[in-house]
């Protein structure tokens, strides 16, 4: 078996209110290509932003790579849903995978020559390189994604964890998004929030449903029954195959 | 124009001016481009009139203006700041009332000084003509003090300017230079203070930075190209408005919205001329 890499040990959390999630427990080890789904409001992002260390669980323990939440997330490259900045921001793809440095770099002044290296590859594992130099405005709904996912990877993470990456792609897209993630999963742990219980499931080695409270369930197992348990309403799955 | 030129060689005044103007120019470029990015234009604001307290109380006890003002402003930033981190829900009303309580403490305190009030004018609308050599050389220090700041930590602003959330990821003290933003801000607004006066800062310190972005792709070009353009604008205010004796702050403001216009106006034009041509 391979090695945990994270863990929440009955974990609870509200943002003031009514719990958001209650008693999760969760391993995710080294190699998994986990995806996380559920309804809106089910606790979902709460789940990532508790595993980034952005937010403190009310009751409970979290550890990622036997660290504490707040230390281990240097290890996790994190793909925020891209409504978090403005599209219009002045700046170029190349620049904005830079970013992904922070915290790895030198605190003060410029990057390095070593930083260039590590963003040039990971320009190039997302096929970013003709469009380097273009404005963030200018690009697709696909590239900018797979320009989250560059930023994510210039931090050399052992984890990588993506929020709605297809939320605002269309499927072609969304495919491309998931070979790369697949690709990527060769070396990387993957962990992604998905409202799209059906499409994932055929890219996932685990499913991990969540509405307050969290079921694991390996993608054979995914049942009409497990799936209505978690919208709490009849659900049809469509059998598909890739 | 060649009278200018002649008054330029002979008084000193216009010369000081001229170097306020451009000292000027460095710190609305550089940091009028985050204002702008980061959309912090009503922050800004909110500093600039409060800073008429610390120009009351300084009055008052008789104390250098400017002294006065780098400490309201940095007041007044640190409070907006803080507010806007803790209660995103009313940040408004919040920043309204800061801005409003400053001038008032600024103007009770202005009219217990005894001694006539025409200084008032020059607070709210700019007295460049009057910047002592002794004030220029605090604008050069405080322009160095943005540029230090700025180059040292050039990434981690861009990072809280571009995706807040992902930079506090990546274990970035988002809060810190955030607050570090806008006391630069406070003391940008210090400096635009000596061109234009605390009402007509936000022209100054927004108008440049928007024009630029239209026309330059990155953050840095922004910065350098709006610099170039509050640098034209204030030399260009200061020459327009001397023959005639305009206030040289206003004719600075409305030159630089005159621009800004005209290059909208310009930018449009170019666009559907292409739809035109589809």
């Amino acid at each position: 078996m391979n090695e945990v890499q994270i863990t929440f040990e009955q974990v609870s959390f509200s943002y003031g209110g009514p719990p958001v999630l209650e008693r999760v427990n969760l391993e995710i080890r080294s190699g998994e290509f986990l995806g996380v789904v559920g309804p809106n409001a089910g606790g979902k992002t709460t789940l990532l932003k508790l595993m980034l260390g952005l937010l403190k669980p009310s009751s409970g323990k979290i550890t990622v790579l036997g660290k504490t939440a707040a230390k281990g997330r240097q290890l996790i490259g994190y793909c925020p849903q891209h409504v978090t900045f403005a599209r219009d921001f002045p700046l170029c793809v190349e620049e904005a995978v830079m970013l992904g440095r922070l915290g790895k770099t030198q605190p003060l002044g410029g990057y390095r020559k070593e930083d260039r290296g590590i963003v040039e590859q990971a320009l190039a594992a997302t096929e970013l390189l003709p469009v380097r130099k273009q404005r963030l405005e200018t690009l697709s709904g696909g590239q900018l994604q797979r320009v989250l996912v560059g930023r994510a990877l210039a931090s050399q993470p052992e984890i990588l964890v993506l929020d709605e990456p297809t939320a605002n792609i269309d499927l072609r897209m969304e495919e491309d998004i998931f070979d790369l993630l697949k690709k990527l999963n060769r070396r990387l742990t993957i962990v992604v929030v998905s409202h799209d219980i059906g499409f994932i499931s055929g890219y996932v080695t685990r499913v991990a449903c969540l509405n307050r409270t969290l079921f694991c369930h390996y993608p054979s197992e995914l049942t009409s029954d497990a799936i209505e348990r978690l919208y709490r309403r009849h659900v049809s799955l469509i059998e598909h195959l890739h | 124009m060649l009278d200018f030129i002649d008054a330029l060689t002979t008084h000193r005044f216009l010369q000081h001016a001229l170097v306020a103007g451009l000292l000027a120019s460095v710190g609305c470029g550089v940091i009028g481009t985050y204002v702008v990015v980061k959309r912090l234009g009503y922050l800004a604001g909110g500093i600039a009139h409060a800073v008429l307290a610390g120009l009351g109380v300084a009055r008052f006890y008789d104390k250098p203006p400017i002294l006065g003002a780098v400490m309201a402003a940095m007041i007044a930033a640190l409070l907006i700041g803080w507010i806007s981190l803790r209660a995103k829900q009313h940040e408004d009303t919040l920043i309204s009332s800061v801005w409003a309580l400053g001038m008032a403490i600024g103007v009770l305190f202005i009219a217990r000084t005894p001694g006539y009030n025409t200084d008032l004018m020059a607070y709210l609308f700019g007295n460049i003509l009057f910047v002592s050599g002794q004030q220029l050389l605090l604008m050069a220090c405080l322009d160095l003090l943005i540029l230090v700041a700025v180059v040292l930590f050039y990434k981690q602003f861009l990072a809280v300017a571009f995706d807040e959330e992902f930079a506090r990821a990546r274990g970035i003290h988002t809060e810190f230079f955030y607050m570090l933003l806008l006391c630069l801000v406070a003391l940008t607004v210090v400096l635009l203070i000596q061109v234009v006066g605390l009402i007509l800062v936000i022209a100054l310190l927004s108008l440049p930075p928007t024009i630029a972005a239209a026309y330059a792709h990155s953050v840095k070009g922004i910065m350098f190209l709006a610099s170039l353009l509050s640098a034209a604008f204030t030399t260009g205010g200061i020459m327009l408005s001397y023959q005639p004796d305009l206030p040289a702050g206003a004719t600075i403001v409305v030159l630089a919205g005159g621009c800004f216009l005209v290059s909208t106006a310009l930018l449009r034009m170019r666009r559907g001329g292409y739809r035109g041509t589809a």
